[in-house]
């Protein structure tokens, strides 16, 4: 049977290195089945996280010869026969032990959002609302919260400047609240100050990665600095705004 | 126990899916204090998979529906043998629940005049889920998750495992876990424990759930001595992937066929016409004249007049049937039969509606469902058994135990409908947080935990890394699985079973002789270990179950006795622990009120 050579990290915060592993392909294989098979016959230590297997809820997100991807999404076929296959952690989240990194700080920017706020709703207590009116919003809603546009964002990769800025996720996230057609708080000062949209300079990275094929910069991050900028440095626009209660 | 990190609550939640997350945000509304507990990270428990939709009589797509047909559909989908009350509840309460997910902030597909969309699904009669493409679960667990968050007094622990529940005499006083990524210990000390666990698809080799689901709620309520019920009804959904191999069983929603796909055999037959039970013989097309023209009906957005497409018959008539087409030689090339939306729909019609099924397939099978069809076959999908509750509260038999979910069991009966259990997971979610509430809130003195018994679980946890032994878990759990779908899958007899039951026996004697390397850091071998014993508790309770049942209804067929039988639909199979052994008894079901009996005749 032929066989795959994968160098899969192993370790912890303090050290690690890269070992090898032999593992027998089959049909339609994706990496995710290729570290299950390593867990079940070679090393049932090894950890990784992985839920659905389907693409859906973002728990398998590593790093695939340099790449962020979803291991359950990535086939071994599309990889040449005889050279080894990396699989290492996400690089902008710390380690925890070999595939599995600690991704709660993104669970924490998630929390400080100011919430969901609808308008009242009509008479028989629910809201109409025209599908062309949330397609834009449903897109963004799509999110499967992988955390891979964080993983491979310059800002918090390479920068580590997750104390200022919240990273395409929550950027996408607030779009999703700001462009909400129920919704009525305004958020750009929060984006500007806390989510610190400015540090972006829309290299687009994030959505290249997208497995859900948001678009992240042109969809949720350009519009929402131009909301800002109309909000703090265009004061006539935001009267504008103000006065004819446009969202 | 000072070794150990150790919190108090009023109430604790164990399960961050649709009914845990609703839970735990009506018991932090009512003003409890919460802890809740997930084995994975927020946002990603078994809801997050749900594509077709949450079921709902909102009556915006077809003004005919209300509770009382949901409530009908909901009684014949289950074979009668629900508890009627839970089913009511459902119907009843189903709709608010659904609206309060939008005034969360949640977004569903519109109809033409702004309010949510329905489609159809199997066993409901109008167009009755709401949904968002083939993603409405995602969309229902982010909004549940991030309302959670904003909640005071709770408390989230993610990627933490309930082990064993504590008890304080007869009362439930917590609950023992350890942390996942550190392998540390929790004690955890409450008035009251909602279970929201999921299922136990993981019992099985071919399905369509997550490592997650190993029946944990089940085999802890088990061993704190509560009841369960309906444990021989294991739901096999029709259409899981078959081929390529490493997707074989992830699911296709029956929203496929919803959007008026069709199955065929390798004949090019659309078999299903062959397979309506006489029980619905009324309601569905005999001809695909008329079957077509219902899904024309749909598809232009009119009333449908003429009657539904065999397709769309419950799911245990659908996975028997395409299991009997398979037997006689009419299989598709891997061993299944063809699902076909291609021919019925346009491309863009298709990646509107079904875009990750779209995608599931065009990258883990190549193949393109606007042009071909897909090749479909049975896959372990839900569990409809599960501890024994009380219809309103949520109780369990053991007092300060709730359950909540696909855990619980009583409400979907010998077969569930596509789309009931996340209606499911709102209603009762909810109803579960309010009385875990109310109890504690009554509940006078402080939950009390006894040292030595933490000591000896804690104890017992670590056993694996010490003992000597060479045993693999995952081969262990895979023996399992095999033998499961072996002995105990969609056609049972009583030989099968018995060997099945010989059979837990030995695998119970090599799970004792598991041994894990490394520590107890991010160790999923370990954790692997630990749920097995879970995995063995719930194989047998399925197995002896269905020993009991001795007829054949819903999603439990018995070879031997391929009618149903009078006698078994008046009475639920109880399972529950005495000492060391599992019994089983045969309790009456409790009877549908002479009020409801027009409703479910069709006659109100
Ligand atoms: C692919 C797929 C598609 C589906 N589509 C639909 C659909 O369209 N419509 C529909 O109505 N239903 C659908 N279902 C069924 C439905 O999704 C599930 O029944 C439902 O989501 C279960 O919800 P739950 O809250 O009970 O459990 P889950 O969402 O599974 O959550 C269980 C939670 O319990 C936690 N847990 C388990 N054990 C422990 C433990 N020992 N300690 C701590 N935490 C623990 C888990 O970590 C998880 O957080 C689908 C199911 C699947 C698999
Ligand atoms: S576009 Fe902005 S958010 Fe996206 S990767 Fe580049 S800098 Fe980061
Ligand atoms: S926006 Fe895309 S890449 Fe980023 S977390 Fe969500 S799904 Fe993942
Ligand atoms: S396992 Fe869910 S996205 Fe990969």
């Amino acid at each position: 049977m032929e066989e795959a050579h994968l160098k899969i990290f192993r370790g912890d915060r303090d050290s690690g290195a890269f070992q090898d592993y032999a593992v027998p392909l089959h049909e339609g294989m994706v990496v995710l089945d290729a570290i299950h098979f390593v867990q079940a016959h070679q090393a049932t230590d090894l950890a990784c996280r992985w839920n659905c297997k389907a693409g859906r809820c973002g728990s398998c997100s590593a790093e695939v010869n340099g790449k962020p991807k979803l291991m359950c999404m990535t086939r071994m076929d599309q990889f040449p026969a005889g050279t080894p296959i990396t699989v290492a952690p996400m690089k902008a989240f710390p380690v925890i032990k070999d595939l599995v990194c600690d991704v709660s700080w993104n669970y924490e920017v998630n929390k400080r959002i100011p919430p969901f706020n609808p308008r009242p709703p009509e008479a028989d207590g629910t809201w109409r609302m025209h599908q062309f009116d949330i397609d834009r919003v449903q897109e963004f809603r799509k999110c499967i919260e992988c955390f891979l546009c964080q993983d491979v964002c310059h800002v918090l990769r390479d920068h580590d400047k997750k104390d200022s800025f919240a990273g395409p996720r929550f950027l996408v996230r607030m779009a999703s609240l700001e462009m909400h057609p129920l919704d009525v708080t305004s958020r750009t000062a929060y984006i500007k100050d806390q989510g610190g949209i400015g540090y972006c300079n829309i290299t687009k990275c994030c959505t290249e990665v997208c497995p859900e094929s948001i678009h992240i910069t042109d969809n949720a991050i350009i519009p929402l600095k131009e909301r800002v900028v109309d909000d703090f440095y265009d004061p006539v626009r935001r009267l504008v705004r103000w006065l004819t209660g446009q969202q | 126990m000072d070794r150990f990190e150790t919190h108090s609550y009023d109430i604790l939640v164990v399960g961050a899916g649709g009914a845990g997350l609703r839970a735990a945000i009506e018991a932090a509304t009512q003003g409890a204090s919460v802890g809740l507990l997930c084995k994975s990270l927020l946002g990603k428990a078994h809801t997050v998979m749900a594509e077709g939709g949450v079921a709902a009589a909102l009556a915006n797509t077809d003004a005919r529906d209300s509770w009382q047909v949901h409530f009908r559909d909901t009684m014949r989908g289950g074979k009668l043998l629900n508890n009627w009350r839970m089913a009511q509840l459902l119907a009843q309460e189903a709709p608010a629940r659904v609206n309060e997910l939008e005034a969360w902030g949640a977004l569903f597909d519109r109809t033409s005049d702004g309010r949510i969309l329905q489609r159809n699904f199997g066993g409901h009669q109008y167009p009755r889920l709401a949904h968002v493409g083939d993603r409405t679960g995602l969309e229902m667990i982010r909004t549940l998750q991030d309302k959670t968050v904003q909640q005071r007094s709770l408390d989230v622990y993610m990627e933490c495992t309930v082990a064993r529940l504590l008890k304080d005499g007869d009362r439930i006083s917590g609950a023992f876990a350890y942390r996942r990524d550190t392998g540390r210990f929790l004690v955890l000390r409450a008035k009251a424990v909602v279970l929201a666990t999921g299922g136990i698809g993981r019992t099985y080799k071919i399905n369509s759930n997550s490592w997650e689901y190993t029946g944990d709620g089940h085999a802890l309520a088990y061993g704190a001595g509560a009841d369960l019920i309906d444990m021989e009804f294991v739901q096999f959904h029709p259409t899981g992937m078959v081929w390529p191999l490493s997707v074989r069983g992830i699911l296709v929603t029956e929203g496929v066929r919803g959007e008026g796909g069709v199955l065929k055999n390798s004949k090019g037959e659309r078999f299903m016409f062959r397979y309506i039970p006489e029980m619905f013989r009324k309601d569905f097309a005999d001809t695909e004249e008329e079957a077509n023209r219902w899904v024309a009906d749909v598809i232009a957005g009119r009333k449908a007049e003429v009657r539904r497409p065999p397709e769309l018959l419950t799911r245990d008539v659908v996975a028997r049937a395409i299991t009997q087409e398979v037997r006689e030689g009419r299989g598709s090339p891997h061993g299944g039969a063809f699902l076909d939306i291609a021919s019925r729909r346009t491309p863009e019609e298709i990646r509107k509606k079904l875009p990750s099924m779209f995608q599931q397939f065009h990258e883990l099978a190549d193949v393109d469902i606007t042009q071909q069809a897909m090749e479909v076959g049975p896959t372990t999908h839900y569990m409809m058994g599960g501890i024994r509750v009380h219809p309103e509260t949520q109780a369990a038999t053991v007092p300060g135990l709730f359950a909540a979910g696909e855990v619980a069991g009583g409400l979907h009966g010998a077969n569930r409908l596509g789309g009931n259990s996340l209606s499911d997971l709102l209603v009762f979610g909810r109803r579960a947080g309010a009385s875990a509430a109310a109890y504690a809130k009554a509940r006078t003195g402080e939950p009390q935990v006894r040292t030595d018994q933490v000591e000896a679980i804690a104890a017992e946890l670590v056993v694996p890394f010490e003992r000597a032994g060479e045993e693999n878990p995952y081969a262990v759990q895979e023996a399992l699985q095999e033998m499961m779908g072996t002995y105990v899958g969609i056609a049972r007899s009583e030989d099968d079973l018995k060997h099945a039951l010989a059979e837990i026996e030995k695998l119970r004697a090599r799970a004792a002789r598991v041994r894990v390397p490394g520590h107890r850091q991010y160790n999923p071998g370990w954790h692997t270990t630990l749920d097995l014993d879970n995995l063995l508790t719930v194989s047998e309770a399925v197995t002896r179950a269905a020993i009991e049942r001795r007829e054949s209804r819903g999603a439990h067929t018995r070879v031997e006795y391929p009618e149903s039988d009078k006698r078994f639909g008046a009475v639920n199979v109880i399972v529950r622990r005495q000492g060391e052994t599992m019994a089983v008894v045969q309790e009456p079901l409790p009877q549908v009120p002479d009020e409801l009996k027009p409703v479910l005749a069709g006659e109100a």
